[in-house]
C-alpha cells in the first residue's frame, strides 16, 4: 500500500449508488468485520454513500477513510494507491462496469457482491475472473452476513 | 483540456447499459479506437469493461460515461484538441481488434 506504514492487509471497498437499502447496512457491517480481523479498510464510493456513511457513524467507529470512487480508480489507474483486496457492491450493469474496471486496473483479491431484485440476472454480465457473491438482497442483509461471513471466514 | 461537465455536449444514449453504448459507436462510427479502463479522456479516468469504444467523427468524439446511479451515457462533443491527441496515440483501431 501506497498510503500505508505498516504491513496489515488493506481492503478497499468500492460502494456504488445507495438506492438499494441493503447495501449501507452490509457495508458498515463488512468495514466493521475487515477492521476486527485487522485490515484497514478504505471505502471508496459516490458522494451520496459518503454522506450516508458519515451521518450514519458520525464517530467513524465502521467506517473510517472515505474517497470518491473516481478519484480512487483514478489514484489506482495512476498507481498513486493501490490495495490488497478489493471489494465491490453492484446492483446494475453500471456497478458492473465499475467492477470491470477495477478488475482491469486490480491484480489482487476481487470479491464482487451482486445484490438486489436482479442479482441473479446480472451473473451472466460478469465475464471476468472473480470470486462472487450472489444474495437477492434489498431490504434484508441477513442473507447476504450469511454469505460474506462464509467467505471471509473471521476470527473468533 | 476541457472536463466532460464542461464540455458543450449532447447525450447520445442514457440509462443505457455498457455493452449497448459500445454496439452504438461500432455501429455509427467509422473511426473507433480501443482503450482499457482508466485511459484518462477529457481528463477523466474512463470507467468501462474492457475495450472501451471510442468513436470519432471529424472533430466529434462519442464516447461513453458511466455514473454509479444513472448507467451509461453516450457522449457527441466537439472537441479538436482530444480528437488530435486520440489520433496520435497510436490506439488499436476497429481493423486492429478484428
Amino acid at each position: 500500500m501506497t498510503e500505508d506504514v505498516n504491513k496489515q492487509e488493506h481492503a478497499t471497498l468500492f460502494l456504488g449508488c445507495p438506492e438499494v437499502p441493503v447495501q449501507m447496512g452490509i457495508s458498515l457491517y463488512l468495514s466493521h468485520m475487515l477492521r476486527k480481523s485487522g485490515r484497514q479498510v478504505t471505502i471508496a464510493a459516490n458522494p451520496s454513500v459518503i454522506k450516508l456513511a458519515r451521518v450514519a457513524d458520525p464517530e467513524r467507529h465502521y467506517m473510517d477513510k472515505m474517497i470518491d470512487l473516481d478519484r480512487c480508480i483514478g489514484d489506482i489507474a495512476e498507481k498513486k494507491r493501490s490495495t490488497d483486496m478489493a471489494i465491490l457492491f453492484a446492483h446494475n450493469d453500471a456497478g458492473i462496469t465499475y467492477a470491470a474496471t477495477v478488475r482491469y486496473l486490480h491484480p489482487g483479491r476481487l470479491v464482487l457482491v451482486l445484490f438486489g431484485r436482479h442479482a441473479e440476472e446480472l451473473v451472466s454480465s460478469v465475464d471476468f475472473p472473480c470470486e462472487m457473491i450472489v444474495e437477492k438482497a434489498v431490504h434484508d442483509p441477513v442473507g447476504l452476513k450469511k454469505k460474506l461471513d462464509e467467505v471471509f471466514q473471521w476470527p473468533a | 483540456m476541457a472536463c466532460v461537465e464542461d464540455l458543450n455536449k449532447e447525450i447520445v444514449l442514457s440509462g443505457a447499459s455498457f455493452k449497448e453504448a459500445r454496439e452504438y459507436v461500432e455501429a455509427h462510427c467509422t473511426e473507433i479506437y480501443y482503450v482499457n479502463p482508466g485511459f484518462r479522456l477529457f481528463e477523466k479516468h474512463m470507467i468501462g469493461i474492457p475495450p472501451i469504444a471510442i468513436g470519432l467523427e471529424g472533430d466529434m468524439i462519442l464516447f461513453p460515461f458511466t455514473k454509479p446511479c444513472y448507467g451509461t451515457f453516450l457522449i457527441r462533443a466537439e472537441h479538436a484538441e482530444e480528437a488530435a491527441r486520440l489520433r496520435s496515440l497510436g490506439l488499436k483501431t476497429t481493423k486492429d481488434k478484428k
